[in-house]
């Protein structure tokens, strides 16, 4: 499994309103700014630069229709930050220490 | 498993334990037991009962985890729905005969895209996830 850099991504969703746009499109697929914009609570160049770092992280999409640029969600893109999280499988680790405790506890 | 994109976004932790297949399989589907090692529960080995894990809460979650049994095959397989902070994943668990003992795969999928509801519709998935993954990263400095 190769292991891409997953800062990229981690950096575009430390930020709640990006955290916002990006659900919001992966919610209700594709969207202009402006449709962003409505329920973004900042102002429109404020949304557009945070598309900007969404895509850059590749997490966002965007097309060209006319004079519309229309954005849309890309979760393949978390995939790096979900093998991150692979390597601190702690839970399950500890879990299996306490059920090797267990067994050893266990009537045969 | 189906594909390796699939596979890729699991989570799998596997040990040989020096125990026989059996005693595995009580310490994994009676609730007692499993309370001692994994989580409290209400847990049953039946196909299609519905249960619950439950953590210590946290301040954004509950500390729920809701499950369905998916598949019951005593001393080999055992599978539940595990739907945590709004993402929903399935726990699989496989046991195979080893060299003095038997070993135990665990692995949890569903963390990626491969699964739509993990992203749409619910309701506070990604949002209760994030705030933990936070405290999470949070908790390592």
């Amino acid at each position: 499994m190769a292991t891409l850099n997953p800062n990229p991504v981690f950096r575009a969703l430390a930020d709640p309103t990006r955290r916002a746009i990006f659900q919001q499109l992966s919610r209700h697929g594709e969207q202009t700014v402006h449709g962003l914009t409505r329920h973004a609570g900042v102002s429109q160049p404020a949304v557009s630069k945070h598309l900007t770092v969404l895509k850059r992280a590749k997490l966002v999409r965007h097309r060209r229709d006319g004079r519309e640029t229309h954005y849309r969600a890309q979760p393949e893109a978390l995939a790096p930050m979900v093998d991150w999280l692979n390597l601190y499988g702690a839970f399950w680790r500890d879990r299996f220490d306490r059920l090797e405790n267990l067994l050893g506890r266990m009537d045969p | 498993m189906s594909n390796a994109s699939e596979t890729s976004r699991a989570l799998v932790v596997e040990r040989v334990f020096p125990h026989p297949p059996q005693k595995l399989w009580r310490a994994l589907t009676d609730g007692s037991l499993l309370a001692q090692w994994l989580l409290n529960n209400d847990f049953e080995p039946v196909v299609g009962r519905r249960f619950q894990f439950r953590r210590e809460p946290m301040p954004n979650w509950n500390g729920v985890i809701d499950c369905e049994v998916f598949v019951v095959e005593p001393f080999k397989q055992l599978s539940y729905s595990w739907v945590a902070m709004g993402l929903e994943t399935v726990v699989r668990w496989t046991l195979t005969p080893a060299d003095g003992g038997t070993q135990l795969r665990m692995e949890q999928s569903g963390f990626g895209p491969d699964r739509e509801a993990n992203y749409k519709g619910a309701k506070y998935g990604w949002q209760s996830f994030f705030n933990v993954l936070e405290r999470t990263l949070t908790d390592l400095d």
